[in-house]
């Protein structure tokens, strides 16, 4: 099918169509020939969906820590190393001190060692030993859990639920009257004066689960079970992190960004996010598609008739760096490409395909992208 | 006695034809064939469940790879751990019980041979009903699909809503037959060895492989049976329209994780005390001494059994519990880390004083010492809750517990084979194609699951198909997928070595290791009815007291 | 072929283990007591949380009737029992049979009761949770009941046709363990469904 965008698309979309809806019986030249110039064809096929936006010093690291959360268990943590690495070099030396010294000799004289069938001492001093260890390992451990699920509401935290998805994540923000998806919002806590965000976490399908490994532990989102986690991150930056329990086909691309803001651009973004869509003139074809068509079935734009909740909320799609969850960067392609075939960018994912006549297709999205 | 014995056919006997052969093997309730056709089962399994490892891996190799589809990904890990642990590691550590017991107690046979001929059976069938899903399953995705919801198969994903068509249901039936099969084994296993232990060998004379595949038959008991009743539960949701993990009618999905896990560690003592049996058996042999600590080790694996059914919740840390269940359930997983750690500790002090001998076997025992002690530290570390809530569901995770089956389990599963081939063939295998086997393995092991560490320590979650460029996970991923290619040809090597062996082998005689239990007094392989005179012992060693009649244990034990 | 140590022979004559068949029957009751457990503990934790629908309080009425008959079934077995070990294999037979007919019973009151609260309560086993968790852990052990009597239908005919003997007791008394046991499950069954959870 030709488009206006370009054969290298084109190219990219047939060859991945032909791996996902071919039968298994697909040519192994072809997937050989494929693999081998992956990388290479890939990046140029796909350089509108995967542009260069991430920091690559976007490591999800635990230990970079970078909210109190992250930091306790961070600590916890090289305490357990540490331990664990003594341990490991006593009982490894042992070993191979053993290995070594009590192997059977060339010269052996074939006598049988003598048979030594125990020793109590040696037991109790070996049972004695690990439990002390195990006592200041968990009083240790102890003390971090009720640390991090005990910890009280300040009145100024910021309050979100959490929502997750089939693979999406939905957030609102119920005091200030936000609505929005898969990019979080917070903003930085001075730990003289903290603003953590309290997160209530809930699931509208399957379990899920929260992690953005430098602002804390992961806490699952499961369906009739109400969790609850909390982060103070202490400098501004994007965090990113994914979703992490196996939700269904798209698990690996329900991706996590969470964006520190500095208070200024916090409050910003909330007056933002808390208006009603913006009305353009220039888009009022793609808006009546829009509202016309089934996507309002899924999608919701505060202020028109589209109200859907079962995909993401797109009254400020173009707020947002990415879309599909993270799959693929906010651009005008992309978007586009997303509504045509979602199959491309995320195969398996519950958007269908729109099947739009071309015109259509460019008003729609050039609708989508007033949406501020 | 003499006229009422059957004459047996010799293992190398071929001159009966095929069909006769076949019968034989397909009727037989001799727990020797019947431990040989659970070992077979599961050697055809590991492969093919490696093979499924395999596409992971390759698929993994770089990021945004196209290898395979997402939708076959996930049906790659399902069936991968699935069929590893429910289609290999049983079956096979119980194909060597079945094997062994009957030889190491002084009997003729297991309790129950038809019992055990049933369970075998329905483990078989289990297995291929399970199979059959990636033609018969079908679903909206095309005709044939296995499942792919998670060897843990957590709920509400396994809902009907979340996954049509059957496949699931494959999983859950499959499961539940091979289950029956699992527990009618652990049933017989635990009457054998109380019931049928030969004059003078009282509990605290039987060989340790025999108490510790009484303590894990005795789990398998307790433990398999809260899965069968959570995939009873799941059928009745499925099937009958129940409501029991169906979260809209006000069902738990924790509860399902409660049952699965419930079963699903002790499961993990069911699979690795088997393989500390066949470790406490070969390194006394190999070191030349006696266990070190028997009663100790005793101890220690009764207080594992126990123990072990109070820390499930440990896979579970990320779920939402509170925080006196967080940690209570990191202190029972640490104090479970004492009695194995006492272990590791008496075998070293077997071998302390030993002249240590390194052929296959031990070598594949001396490797298990090392990986089972870095797998037991890096469990230490996710016992700590908030360290899991890191680590839980990622790499890391991965990378430990395949350090335990893998470094732990299957290391030893290697040496007993070595170990015990001579007895069950009659022949000996090759050593120096055993010592390419455990270098080439030891390689690739460590190249995999050393470095799958680190991706988790970064951030990587388990069960992607793919993942993000730019999070410093490609390395790895790429270092880990270049060890399968070793640990392929290891396994290559190893089926090599065993067909060639078993046809060309020299002749191995009843003792090649100069070993002290019961089995080792019998013909290579043992004639039908085991032993013409059942045995009457004094000691743990009842062979060293015969081969030196002025030092017998029986004097010192 | 094998070897083995002088021993005096007064050991080998008191070398006695317990019998095979008891022990694999204590250890397939354990493991069902493990399945039942679990069905038990969804039940407890069930209490309470449907959404809809009937409510045990609403619809359930205490089975008296066959719990008495369950119950007595395990004196009747026992009876039965006994008298096979002293050689009475009459005596068995009658009371082995009255042993079915109680159980028979038994699984015909739980049939009536079922039939009356799908068809006239409309409570089945996809109302809600209480129908979910009520007719599994009473089916469950319904279930075992029916094998039960099948096992206790097939030692009858075995009886009625002269091939059940004195010498068989050990493996009828091992066979009257499930039968308690299952006698034990309703107890505990009764329990939780028609006083706690009510």
């Amino acid at each position: 099918m030709k488009t206006a965008i370009g054969p290298d698309i084109v190219e990219g979309q047939t060859m991945l169509q032909e791996i996902y809806h071919d039968s298994p019986r697909q040519d192994h030249k072809r997937k050989i020939r494929w693999t081998a110039i992956l990388l290479a064809g890939y990046l140029l096929a796909a350089r509108p969906v995967f542009g260069n936006s991430e920091d690559p010093s976007q490591v999800p690291n635990m230990f970079k820590p970078q909210s109190t959360p992250a930091h306790s268990i961070f600590h916890l943590s090289l305490f357990v190393l540490a331990i664990c690495a003594v341990i490991f070099v006593i009982v490894f030396s042992l070993l191979t001190y053993s290995v070594i010294k009590f192997r059977r000799r060339a010269n052996d004289d074939g006598r049988e060692p003598p048979p030594i069938y125990g020793s109590n001492q040696i037991e109790l001093a070996w049972t004695v030993i690990p439990v002390l260890i195990v006592l200041v390992l968990f009083l240790a451990t102890a003390r971090v859990i009720h640390g991090i699920q005990q910890a009280k509401k300040p009145a100024e935290a910021i309050e979100v639920i959490a929502i997750g998805h089939q693979f999406w994540w939905e957030f609102r923000y119920p005091a200030l009257g936000v609505l929005t998806a898969n990019e979080l919002h917070v903003p930085v806590s001075d730990p003289s004066h903290p603003t953590p965000t309290f997160i209530t976490l809930l699931s509208a399908d399957t379990d899920h689960s929260f992690w953005v490994p430098r602002l804390a532990g992961k806490t699952d989102l499961i369906p009739n079970h109400e969790n609850h986690m909390w982060i103070d991150p202490d400098e501004p930056g994007i965090f990113i992190g994914q979703c992490a329990q196996y939700c269904g086909t798209q698990h690996a691309k329900m991706l996590l960004r969470v964006y520190v803001d500095s208070p200024e651009q916090f409050k910003k973004w909330v007056q933002e996010q808390s208006k009603p869509a913006q009305v353009s003139e220039s888009a009022k074809e793609g808006r009546r598609i829009f509202e016309t068509t089934a996507c309002i079935n899924c999608h919701a734009v505060s202020g028109t008739v589209a109200d859907g909740r079962f995909g993401p909320d797109l009254t400020h799609l173009m707020s947002r760096d990415t879309i599909a969850s993270g799959a693929a960067t906010n651009t005008f392609e992309n978007l586009r490409l997303w509504i045509h075939d979602p199959e491309t960018i995320k195969p398996g994912s519950l958007m269908p395909a729109m099947n739009l006549n071309q015109k259509d297709l460019d008003a729609v999205t050039a609708y989508l992208e007033t949406l501020r | 006695m003499a006229s009422e014995t059957i004459a047996l056919t010799a293992a190398h006997d071929v001159s009966q034809p095929i069909g006769t052969i076949l019968h034989d093997w397909v009727t037989t309730v001799d727990h020797k064939k019947l431990g040989i056709l659970y070992i077979l089962y599961a050697l055809v399994f590991l492969v093919i469940g490696g093979i499924e490892a395999t596409i992971m891996r390759i698929q993994l190799i770089v990021p945004h790879n196209h290898f395979v589809s997402p939708q076959v990904f996930n049906r790659m890990f399902t069936m991968h751990g699935t069929t590893m642990i429910f289609f290999v590691a049983m079956p096979i550590l119980f194909g060597f019980g079945n094997y062994l017991i009957p030889l190491m107690i002084g009997a003729r046979d297991m309790a129950f041979p038809r019992l055990n001929a049933w369970s075998f059976w329905l483990t078989a069938f289990g297995g291929l009903l399970l199979y059959f899903s990636f033609v018969g399953g079908n679903g909206l995705y095309g005709a044939g699909t296995a499942p792919d919801v998670g060897w843990f198969a957590y709920a509400p994903l396994t809902a009907t809503a979340f996954s049509m068509g059957h496949s699931t249901d494959f999983w859950t039936l499959g499961l539940l037959v091979s289950g029956f099969g699992s527990i009618g084994t652990a049933v017989n296993i635990l009457a054998t060895i109380v019931c049928l232990r030969c004059p003078g060998m009282t509990l605290g004379k039987m060989p340790l492989f025999a108490w510790l595949n009484l303590v894990m038959a005795a789990m398998v008991l307790l433990a398999i049976s809260p899965l069968t009743a959570a995939q009873i539960m799941l059928s009745l949701d499925r099937f009958l329209g129940a409501h029991f993990f169906d979260t809209q009618a006000g069902g738990s999905a924790v509860m399902w994780m409660h049952f699965f896990w419930i079963f699903g560690h002790p499961e993990v003592y069911v699979l690795v005390i088997p393989a500390f049996a066949f470790a406490s058996e070969i390194i006394p042999v190999f070191s030349r001494k006696p266990i070190f600590g028997y009663p100790v080790m005793v101890a220690a694996t009764v207080c594992i059994g126990f123990v072990g059914f109070s820390v499930w919740a440990h896979h579970m840390f990320t779920v939402g519990m509170n925080s006196y269940a967080n940690s209570f359930f990191t202190i029972t997983t640490m104090a479970i880390g004492v009695p194995t750690g006492i272990k590791i500790f008496n075998w070293i002090g077997t071998m302390w004083g030993g002249k240590i001998i390194f052929k296959t076997p031990m070598l594949f025992c001396i490797a298990f010492l090392f990986q089972f002690l870095i797998a037991g530290l890096t469990g230490i570390m996710l016992s700590a809750a908030p360290f899991d809530w890191q680590l839980g569901n990622s790499y890391f995770v991965v990378a430990h517990f395949h350090y335990v089956i893998v470094g732990g389990i299957l290391f030893t599963l290697f040496g007993a084979f070595y170990y015990w081939f001579p007895k069950m063939s009659g022949r000996m295998y090759n050593e120096t194609l055993g010592r390419w086997h455990f270098w080439l393995f030891f390689i690739g092991f460590h190249l995999t699951f050393d470095f799958m560490h680190v991706p988790g320590l970064l951030g990587m979650p388990r069960r992607i198909y793919t993942y993000e460029p730019g999070r410093g996970w490609e390395i790895w991923n790429l270092i880990c997928t270049v060890g399968v290619v070793f640990q392929i040809a290891g396994t290559f090597v190893f089926i090599g070595n065993l067909l060639w062996s078993y046809f060309k082998g020299k002749a191995a005689g009843n003792d090649p290791w100069d070993a002290w239990t019961l089995e080792w007094s019998t013909s290579s392989p043992p004639v039908e009815y085991n032993f013409a005179r059942i045995p009457v012992v004094k000691s743990r060693r009842p062979l060293w007291d015969i081969k030196h009649p002025e030092d017998p244990d029986w004097k010192y034990e | 072929m094998s070897t083995t140590s002088s021993v005096p022979s007064s050991m080998e004559q008191s070398w006695v283990l317990p019998s095979r068949g008891r022990v694999g029957m204590l250890s397939l009751i354990a493991a069902e007591l493990a399945i039942f457990t679990i069905f038990v503990v969804a039940y407890l934790f069930y209490i309470g949380k449907s959404v809809t629908g009937p409510l045990p309080k609403d619809v359930l009425e205490l089975p008296i009737f066959a719990s008495i008959c369950l119950l007595s079934s395990s004196l009747t077995i026992h009876a039965a029992v006994s008298a096979l070990r002293n050689g009475r294999v009459r005596t068995f037979a009658i009371w082995w049979f009255a042993t079915m007919v109680l159980g028979l019973i038994f699984l015909g009151e739980t049939a009536r009761e079922w039939h009356h609260l799908i068809f006239e309560k409309g409570l089945t086993i996809s109302t809600n949770l209480f129908g979910t968790t009520y007719y599994s852990l009473v089916g469950l052990h319904a279930f075992h009941v029916t094998v039960g009597l099948i096992c206790i239908a097939v030692a009858m005919i075995l009886a009625l046709l002269g091939k059940l003997k004195q010498e068989h007791s050990e493996r009828a008394d091992i066979f009257s363990l499930y039968w308690h046991f299952v006698d034990v499950v309703w107890i505990v069954v009764f329990t939780v469904v028609y006083i706690i959870g009510r």
